[in-house]
């Protein structure tokens, strides 16, 4: 048996047996961070705190939310929102929470793109982050189903019909995700299950992934400056922090993050309390019902730039689009040629390529949510193709580029 | 030799992790399956002799909404040779029936009576008289569902001749 001294403190004791110190200096005291940065990478923390209030509303709304297609509109809209104390501050945090953590997670990536900081030993912090991306999109679709409104009924409708891969005609692993012919029972208990279980169990490793992979790199900083950072931390630890180029992520920089987190608490309750409204469509307060299509379908705010680009193809041209859409951004890593880790407006031609890419995402959401009709099928046809565009000429303008 | 026990071992463990892996994937396969409960639930009659001329009527087969549309003289009159193919014709009357879901991504389609057309609102599709897709997306016409026809009466789920024959040329999906 290993060798113990008697412990001096609570916290000797529960050093001596787990290594808090140790945990303590790799992960806080002397995991260092640039000065050089801005608000923007206060933003990770602003999504830890953002999982962490989905993850305890969503453990209220657990409680009287019952997964049966006769009962779940009912729970959600009776039972929850008028019987139970409190309970339509639940819905609503978690309901506000769902779609501002997308706002978040997209100016998380193009702050990412705009400072090149999915390069030179970051691959894997964009490659978790997109991973991250996709199971918020699994999670957010499967909560959508949950209250069995008629938005609810007919997204499921529509998203599993994607798993026909078009002219293949795969209806039987339509029917096999569905568990029926149509989403009905077996559909919506399995959708509960992976948004109460699965998929938040996939989150919290991959979150856990995506804060690993950042360890070794360390986070990138406003100009893109290679910082050698245990010569910098030497400075910072003999008491030079003025001429240090890093802080200490604990206590330092955290409460500069805490602070902004602050900030975006005050407007987050602001939208919970007077401006929920965007986060719950008029149209899921009608009971699911497969005989009567809603008079137009579409997704909430933060999905419709891939639906824009699924929209005005035919069928098959359409699904690769979309498919092309979900992956495509994964490998940006391998897309941009140019080694140069610095802003986007000092990199020649990739600037206009970003802010190229920030518009054409803006304008296929905006044409998203209107009806296909006139003149909004042909932005959104234009703004489509422009989007698979700019991700074929992303090599070849990043290969020219000028080595800074 | 230790190496050898230990290679041993290890290839004694992967077996019988991969016949266990296999096994518990099959199972979980399984269990995602429609339930034998779910697939026998699947006939519903329809009795033909009260649909009135060119209204639809939304009947229920599966889950799935089936459209059963009685066409009037002059709409017969007016077809071509692929539209008279998937008519049915029962007791001297020509009759759609499909299930009504658009074969682009599933909305259900609403008849226009003005237009005798149908129209999904998802993403813009149309479809005549007969389900024939007349405007993009969808690149199929409305699927025909099994039936069989007995007197007045169709019942949904079960092949009968006319089903059959139409299968064959190639009619249903």
């Amino acid at each position: 048996m290993a060798h113990f001294e008697k412990a001096n403190s609570l916290g000797e004791w529960f050093d001596q047996r787990l290594g808090v110190k140790t945990l303590e200096r790799v992960l806080a005291k002397e995991y260092w961070i640039p000065k050089d940065i801005n608000f923007l990478w206060a933003m990770g923390m602003v999504l830890a705190i953002t999982f962490g209030i989905l993850l305890i509303s969503g453990i209220f709304l657990l409680m009287y939310y019952q997964p049966n297609v006769d009962l779940a509109f009912d729970s959600v809209n009776y039972t929850i929102m008028q019987e139970v104390g409190f309970g339509w501050l639940w819905r609503h945090v978690h309901a506000v929470a769902a779609s501002v953590v997308f706002l978040i997670i997209y100016i998380h990536m193009f702050t990412g793109i705009y400072y090149g900081s999915y390069k030179k030993g970051r691959e894997l912090i964009w490659i978790s982050g997109m991973l991250l991306f996709v199971a918020f999109s699994a999670e957010a679709f499967s909560g959508y189903m949950l209250p069995w409104g008629q938005m609810s009924y007919w997204a499921g409708m529509v998203i599993t019909n994607l798993f026909s891969a078009g002219s293949l005609e795969l209806n039987g692993v339509v029917e096999w995700i569905r568990g029926d012919y149509v989403p009905a029972q077996a559909f919506l208990t399995r959708f509960f299950m992976l948004h109460v279980l699965l998929i938040p169990v996939a989150i919290m490793a991959l979150i856990g992934f995506h804060f690993g992979a950042l360890r070794l790199p360390h986070v990138n900083n406003q100009n893109g400056t290679d910082i050698d950072f245990e010569e910098e931390a030497e400075k910072y630890k003999s008491g030079n922090k003025a001429a240090s180029k890093v802080i200490a992520f604990a206590n330092d920089f955290m409460s500069k993050d805490m602070f902004v987190v602050a900030v975006y608490l005050v407007f987050f309750f602001y939208l919970v309390f007077w401006n929920f409204g965007f986060a719950m469509d008029p149209v899921n307060f009608d009971p699911a019902d497969g005989l009567v299509t809603p008079a137009h379908i579409y997704p909430e705010w933060y999905f419709l730039w891939s639906y824009e680009i699924l929209r005005p193809f035919s069928k098959d041209v359409g699904l690769i689009a979309f498919a092309f859409a979900q992956v495509i951004f994964v490998l940006l890593p391998f897309l941009d040629r140019s080694p140069n880790t610095v802003p986007a407006n000092r990199r020649g031609l990739f600037k206009f390529w970003f802010w190229a890419m920030l518009v054409d995402m803006i304008v296929l959401t905006a044409m998203g949510k209107l009806p296909p009709e006139g003149i909004f099928s042909t932005i959104g046809f234009v703004a489509a193709v422009t989007f698979i565009g700019l991700w074929l000429i992303l090599p070849i303008i990043t290969k020219f580029e000028k080595k800074l | 030799m230790n190496q050898t026990r230990r290679g041993f071992m290890g290839k004694a463990f992967g077996a019988v992790a991969g016949v266990g892996a296999v096994g518990a994937l099959y199972a979980m396969k399984r269990s995602w399956d429609p339930l034998p409960s779910v697939k026998a639930a699947g006939f519903t009659t329809v009795d033909l002799s009260s649909c009135a001329e060119n209204k639809l009527i939304v009947e229920k087969w599966r889950g799935k909404p089936i459209f059963v549309l009685r066409k009037s003289a002059e709409m017969v009159a007016s077809q071509n040779e692929a539209q008279n193919a998937r008519d049915i014709i029962v007791e001297g009357s020509h009759y759609m029936i499909a299930i009504g879901l658009c074969t682009h991504l599933g909305c259900i389609p609403a008849y226009r009576a003005d237009k005798s057309d149908f129209k999904c609102a998802c993403h813009g599709g149309e479809f005549d008289s007969s389900g024939i897709n007349t405007v993009l997306p969808p690149e199929k016409p409305l699927l025909i569902p099994p039936f069989k026809v007995t007197g007045a009466t169709v019942v949904l789920g079960e092949e009968g001749e006319v089903y059959k024959k139409m299968k064959e040329s190639g009619l249903i999906a």
